[in-house]
């Protein structure tokens, strides 16, 4: 980088105080670092599973449907709730305020439509028989080496605690959306987006949590005879 | 303050909806993966990288820090990866506590095999 373009981006007047120095206001600043520091909240549980999961004989039990399907269609409602907020951000960074507050709506709809449908999904394990620590009995058959090593009953644990912590992430934000959409006209533009980035967040550690706790304990081999 | 009213927000509906559609195609390749047989870290590999590719795109665009200051970017963004890098360092316990817990199982079954499943 040259002598000039590092000046532009880091003047130095900047930090002599009288200025926003990152050009976002301080609440804005205040929620990429809450949106930080709870990437790290996920990072530490997504790290503990895989910890867990590498020591131990781990059951892979999930079957295309209702698990898969129903997992695939809640990816796709929170991405798409994702880009209906953006919608929502564009238009009131227009000035239409109504418009902003209809997408508003729609992320809500589709936030509300993944905590719905997980909680489905959540239902069905535990009519099979899944507790935090506890495995239904076919799947411990099942899922038992050939030496006799059962699989570990963490499963449900680690299961129940990731999606619970990022279902109750999904349900704090159709609130914070839902006061956004009643308070829209009164707010400013950056506190709107604001609560867009929150939103973008919990979707993206959906992205995480999809893949790693879904997509990876596929019952490949049919051990279950769904 | 009409001149105001107007606030600065780079990026066209267009532009997302782009973002939205590779997300999408993105997330169906991760469930084709989910039924082809391969070795679990070859699966975790691939799995990991479309999510940060998926992540990275979530950033920049919806959540705009691809238009925002540089110094904001750096501020944010190393520092979290190395915090989750510097969890990696569990991972040697990992595999020695399944060494321990496993370690019969290559040279002799303790158990014998149960039963075959109807």
């Amino acid at each position: 980088m040259s002598t000039e373009a590092r000046a532009e981006h880091f003047p130095a007047v900047d930090w002599n105080g009288g200025a926003f120095p990152y050009r976002v206001g301080h609440r804005k600043l205040g929620m990429w670092l809450f949106i930080i520091s709870d990437s790290l909240t996920f990072s530490a549980l997504l790290m503990g599973y895989a910890y867990l999961r590498a020591s131990n004989n781990w059951p892979t039990p999930f079957p295309f449907y209702p698990s898969i399907v129903f997992s695939s269609v809640m990816t796709f409602c929170l991405l798409s709730s994702s880009l209906t907020m953006v919608f929502g951000v564009s238009a009131s960074a227009k000035g239409d305020k109504s418009k902003a507050r209809m997408w508003i709506l729609g992320t809500i709809f589709f936030g509300a439509a993944f905590v719905v449908l997980h909680l489905i999904e959540w239902n069905h394990l535990i009519g099979e028989g899944l507790r935090p620590f506890y495995l239904p009995e076919h799947w411990a058959q099942a899922f038992t080496l050939a030496d006799g090593t059962p699989p570990t009953a963490l499963f449900g644990a680690t299961f129940f605690a990731i999606t619970g912590l990022h279902m109750f992430h999904v349900a704090t934000g159709i609130i914070y959306l839902l006061v956004v959409a009643a308070r829209v006209k009164k707010l400013k533009h950056e506190d709107i987006e604001i609560s867009g980035l929150y939103w973008h967040f919990v979707d993206l550690v959906w992205m995480f949590v999809f893949p790693l706790i879904y997509i990876m304990s596929v019952d490949m081999h049919g051990a279950l005879n769904h | 303050m009409n001149a105001h009213a107007e606030e600065h927000f780079a990026g066209s509906n267009k532009l997302f909806t782009s973002v939205w559609v590779v997300l999408v195609v993105l997330t169906l390749i991760e469930i084709l993966l989910a039924y082809k047989t391969m070795p679990i870290h070859i699966m975790l590999t691939i799995l990991l990288g479309l999510s940060i590719i998926k992540a990275a795109l979530i950033v920049a665009y919806f959540m705009h820090l691809k238009f925002e200051r540089l110094s904001l970017i750096l501020t944010l963004v190393p520092m979290l990866v190395i915090c989750i890098c510097l969890l990696f360092v569990f991972f040697p316990d990992s595999f020695r506590s399944s060494g321990l817990r496993y370690k019969f199982q290559e040279t002799a079954p303790v158990a014998p095999a149960p039963a075959e499943e109807p």
